[in-house]
């Protein structure tokens, strides 16, 4: 129990996929100007992460791996050069079935989503959760706690920058640094805070 | 051919997609701690670009509209495979530092913003041209940041000293702060600021206009 609880807090906080990884930085510096939209989109990539890391490893360790395919009487066969189309694949999928879910069951939230819920299938934070998790060999219940430590990680990170840059606004900022410039500053401090995380 | 010019130079600095479309950002930070992975993947993420603009270009009139996005994914992936498969073949070392950020060009937002701004609309030449153009442009970035991470956090360039390290009895006390997540943002930032006070027209307006008052208004 414990080994999950660390994997958890080192994947959120010490190894976080935005400030650590700089994953997701698009959407990062894109939806962080109101903190509503940030926590709707927050939500949505943490609910995205915690299916599509434990599907890709599935996946992964039943189909693609060298040896795989032994189940199927095939264990010579070595798929894994597959791999990186058939991840997009069931992120695609699956954020189309969230998509779909959501707008029959849940319809408020759905609207409040909106456009950023498509966009989820092109965050490179959710292919880079799989992808290292692939890299670590994590096993199942490892994988699943890493995508909800994952997501939580970014959704975090997402809500703290929208919540500094909303009050930004107001403050008198040189010109050349408007707009991007400054949230890229803001982000490299609060990346420099989070590493005080990593003695934990 | 000057139309074939302006599309190839535009992203190098006016319209770079780094600085100013904010796309592709991920990566540009995270492989910039030495310059020898930031160009191996500038070279990639270059040739994935313009490859995938041509080939998604020439498929243009057949692919259907409600399915587009998969169908450009599917062939970056392809893509995205070959020069994974490439890298591992013949610079294995340094495919091992770049990891999973070979992988991430599939997600990298110049590639498919590309595709689906400029190669659905125009021809196949000029989409090759438009995507190597925008390569160019986060190659730039990639490499400005790379060197300057490089130089000043371990004194060396492509792994040649370049600084005398303290370590080693030279003059230059290496800044462990360049190689540490933080300055790449630092970095960029400082860079947009330095383009933008060159290129006026990139400035963003405030949200919010302060008035400005003067100290006797307020008595």
């Amino acid at each position: 129990m414990e080994a999950y609880v660390s994997l958890f807090v080192k994947a959120a906080f010490v190894e976080n996929l935005a400030l650590a990884f700089f994953l997701g930085m698009c959407t990062f510096l894109a939806v962080s100007k109101r903190v509503e939209t940030a926590i709707g989109l927050g939500i949505a990539v943490i609910a995205i992460q915690v299916i599509t890391v434990p599907v890709n490893y599935l996946i992964y360790n039943f189909l693609l791996a060298d040896g795989a395919l032994a189940w199927a009487g095939l264990p010579e066969v070595d798929l894994s050069f597959l791999g990186l189309v058939s991840y997009i694949g069931v992120i695609a999928a699956l954020v189309q079935i969230l998509e779909m879910t959501l707008d029959r069951f849940f319809p408020k939230l759905y609207n409040a989503l909106g456009i950023f819920l498509p966009l989820i299938t092109v965050n490179c934070a959710i292919l880079g959760g799989t992808l290292f998790m692939v890299e670590r060999q994590y096993n199942m219940p490892e994988s699943i706690v890493f995508g909800l430590g994952s997501g939580v990680g970014w959704a975090i990170a997402l809500i703290a920058l929208a919540g500094i840059r909303e009050k930004l606004k107001y403050s008198d900022v040189p010109d050349g640094l408007q707009g991007l410039g400054i949230a890229f500053i803001i982000v490299g401090l609060m990346s420099l805070s989070f590493m005080g995380f990593s003695g934990i | 051919m000057s139309e074939a010019r302006k599309v190839l130079i535009d992203p190098l600095v006016d319209n770079n997609p780094v600085t100013l479309q904010m796309l592709g950002i991920c990566s540009a930070l995270a492989v910039t701690t030495s310059l020898l992975p930031a160009l191996l993947m500038c070279v990639a993420l270059t040739s994935v670009a313009a490859l995938a603009g041509a080939a998604i270009s020439a498929l243009r009139h057949r692919i259907p509209n409600n399915i587009r996005i998969i169908v450009h994914m599917t062939i970056i992936a392809s893509l995205v495979i070959l020069v994974d498969q490439l890298l591992k073949a013949y610079a294995f070392e340094t495919s091992k530092q770049l990891s999973v950020f070979v992988g991430l060009i599939i997600t990298n937002c110049i590639v498919l913003g590309r595709a689906e701004a400029f190669a659905m609309k125009n021809g196949v030449v000029m989409s090759f041209i438009d995507g190597l153009g925008n390569g160019l442009g986060y190659s730039i970035i990639l490499i400005a940041v790379a060197t300057l991470r490089e130089l000043f956090g371990a004194g060396t360039l492509l792994g040649y000293p370049i600084f005398e390290l303290t370590s080693n009895g030279g003059w230059y006390e290496a800044n462990g702060l360049m190689l540490l997540p933080p300055s790449a943002f630092f970095i960029i930032g400082l860079l947009i600021w330095g383009i933008r006070v060159w290129r006026k027209q990139q400035v963003e307006k405030p949200d919010y206009q302060i008035h400005e008052v003067h100290r006797t208004e307020v008595y």
